[in-house]
């Protein structure tokens, strides 16, 4: 065990995967390198995931593209309904949007409008939201919009430990996922495994246990949340359940309903706008299900309905921040 | 060819027509439901690619699919039972028209939307690259996918890895119900294609022999590693854009012209009795055959089993919890 940051935790879990299963290859911009003169020149990718892949392994495993979105991933998708193990890397979650059409018609609709008789094992990697003053077209989310999707999982690690099981479990998963990556925590350090291990999907982890007040939260809200929830320990005595579902789809609803059946009270933490997200969808699915558990209103914590701004003092103001947690769960517990 | 081959050919192309002629009195009569796009007229074109192919070898097809289909081999009666959105269609009544596929016959899809299949027929192609497999994929678009974007961003990708994939373009003058001619920049479609950097050329798409024969150059090119092409068959389309389109952009006698000009199958029969190939006994007896498959098609799926509600849910995910 060492620590590792997140970059170096998924990192080590494709050079597992590539080492272990001869089908896995990427693709993407820039994730691999070049030769000029002769000599190999590796770029690795923009953030350096993919660091030392294309040494190893060449460009038949490891393939730069044309800045070309949707050839990305229909020849992601191709590849996986012919056998192999694609993992696609789209540099920011934003740029979904050029190629939305190969993953929400095609990618995860083929198993099903062909009636069972395909698999679509791919892989799609990207980078998520903000906190990089990247502005309005390199700081969104887009994971609440794909979790409404039927046929595609969806992953959000928040902590590098997570993010390497979670990645191998969606490298040897038989369905399309979608793997975002915060990547303010790039640099985010923690205890890692040397090993190949895996996360089971559908599984949320819960950094914090406590009986007054469940906090659900997804990708770098998750740490947030922890701080709030520290705080709140420390400061006023109030002990808080902080649920990090890790998958938003398939989502681990039994954790998120017991913790609300003890605790009465809850309050759903995400950095995405507030309309049809995963805090509405967290609220919904206790409404319905764990109404009567309820003691106070379900609260929820968002950014504001607005693109994302791109001064530090804009984007900080928009990111949701642990300081807006406690005052959510201090409304909780009135 | 040989004379096994040139029946062969007649057979899947006396299919093909015999298919979507079938389909369209079922759909009038309220048996087939959806929206559904009749390939008649252009038969020669998936004939004539597809003959080259063999099962391991990947095709990807366009809404307008039936023809793509048949010529790859799928069972007629298994799509047409799909067409029927029965239990025992080809995709156990899930997809339909638009979406029939075959897996085991190297046919990865029809596919609703324009282009679409392009970049994922690279990716077959790229699997095959990657595998040292022998197969080649192609993809076929209308000449309305050509203004669409990720086609251009497959036939990079395709050129730049140098992959064994064939672009087949069928032109038959109409994306949906809008001239071609009004909505293309550059009319010249092959050299659309070949500005990508690949072998791109024009064949008559009503001529069988013509496609066959640029096929074969476009099919060994790609499976001796040497690349993509680009082939662009014109043909026409003898139906509207759906069945139910009024045609209210062209006049029945320009309808019944094509016919009498434009038409693959007498240009077919011609040419191989003039040559004495095949004599018009074999080709009638073929024509017989395929009427008595048309109607065991359509009675098979009037009795075929029908889906239940739990249906719905079989089949989003391999495992999901």
């Amino acid at each position: 065990m060492t620590i590792k940051s997140m970059r170096d935790a998924l990192n080590e879990a494709l050079h597992h995967e590539f080492a272990r299963d001869p089908r896995v290859f990427l693709i993407g911009e820039d994730v691999g390198g070049f030769e000029k003169d002769g000599v190999p020149v590796e770029i690795g990718g923009v953030f350096g995931v993919s660091k030392g892949l294309y040494r190893q392994y060449g460009r038949k495993r490891v393939i730069d593209t044309p800045i070309s979105e949707a050839a990305i991933i229909g020849a992601a998708s191709g590849a996986a309904l012919c056998g192999l193990r694609p993992v696609a890397e789209i540099m920011f979650a934003d740029l979904t949007a050029v190629c939305f059409d190969q993953i929400v018609n095609q990618i995860a609709k083929f198993r099903y409008m062909f009636g069972g008789q395909c698999a679509c094992p791919v892989v799609i990697r990207m980078t998520t939201g903000g906190g990089r003053n990247a502005g309005a077209q390199h700081s969104q989310t887009f994971y609440p919009i794909f979790t409404s999707f039927p046929g595609l999982k969806v992953v959000v690690p928040s902590n590098a430990y997570d993010a390497k099981g979670l990645l191998i479990t969606a490298i040897r998963d038989e369905d399309p996922v979608l793997f975002f990556e915060p990547k303010v925590l790039y640099t985010e350090k923690c205890d890692v495994p040397d090993e190949a291990y895996s996360i089971p999907f559908g599984e949320a982890a819960m950094p914090r246990e406590g009986e007054d007040v469940t906090i659900v939260a997804f990708g770098q809200a998750v740490n947030w949340s922890v701080q709030a929830a520290d705080e709140l320990r420390k400061s006023r005595g109030i002990r808080c359940d902080v649920i990090d579902p890790r998958t938003p789809s398939p989502l681990d609803e039994e954790t998120i309903l017991e913790s609300v059946a003890a605790t009465g009270r809850l309050v759903v933490v995400d950095e995405s706008p507030p309309r049809c997200g995963l805090t509405a969808d967290i609220a919904a699915l206790v409404a319905d299900k764990a109404f009567h558990d309820l003691k106070a209103p379900i609260k929820t914590v968002t950014a504001p309905h607005t693109p994302v701004p791109q001064a530090r003092e804009l984007e900080r103001a928009y990111l949701p921040n642990p300081r807006r947690i406690i005052a959510a769960v201090e409304e909780a517990l009135r | 060819m040989t004379r096994d081959q040139l029946l062969g050919a007649y057979r899947r192309l006396r299919l093909l027509r015999e298919f979507e002629e079938r389909t369209r009195v079922e759909f009038q009569t309220g048996q087939i439901a959806g929206f559904t796009h009749l390939y008649a007229g252009m038969e020669a074109i998936a004939v004539g690619v597809c003959e080259h192919l063999t099962d391991d070898d990947k095709i990807i097809s366009t809404h307008r699919g039936h023809g793509h289909c048949l010529a790859k081999g799928c069972d007629p009666i298994a799509m047409m039972k799909e067409l029927w959105g029965s239990t025992e269609g080809l995709c156990r009544g899930k997809g339909g028209t638009m979406h029939i596929a075959d897996f085991s016959r190297g046919m990865l899809g029809a596919n609703a939307v324009v282009g679409a299949g392009a970049p994922i027929a690279v990716g077959a192609a790229l699997a095959s690259s990657i595998m040292d497999a022998s197969w080649v994929a192609v993809s076929f678009v209308g000449d309305g996918g050509t203004n669409i974007g990720s086609v251009y961003e497959a036939m990079n990708l395709a050129v730049v890895l140098r992959l064994p994939k064939i672009f087949v373009i069928e032109d038959n003058g109409w994306g949906e119900m809008t001239p071609i001619d009004n909505v293309a920049g550059n009319r010249d479609l092959a050299g659309r294609a070949a500005a990508m950097g690949m072998p791109a050329v024009s064949v008559d798409g009503v001529d069988f022999f013509a496609v066959h024969a640029a096929a074969g150059v476009a099919v060994s090119r790609a499976r001796s590693g040497e690349g993509p092409s680009t082939i662009v068959a014109s043909a026409p389309r003898f139906y509207g854009h759906h069945e139910g389109d009024p045609q209210l952009y062209r006049s029945r006698e320009d309808v019944a012209e094509l016919r009498r000009r434009e038409d693959c199958l007498p240009r077919f029969i011609d040419r191989v009795s003039t040559s004495g190939e095949l004599t018009s006994a074999e080709l009638s007896v073929v024509d017989e055959e395929i009427a008595l498959l048309m109607d065991s098609a359509v009675e098979q799926s009037k009795a075929a089993p029908r889906p239940t509600a739990e249906n719905v849910l079989q089949d989003v995910y391999v495992r999901y919890r």
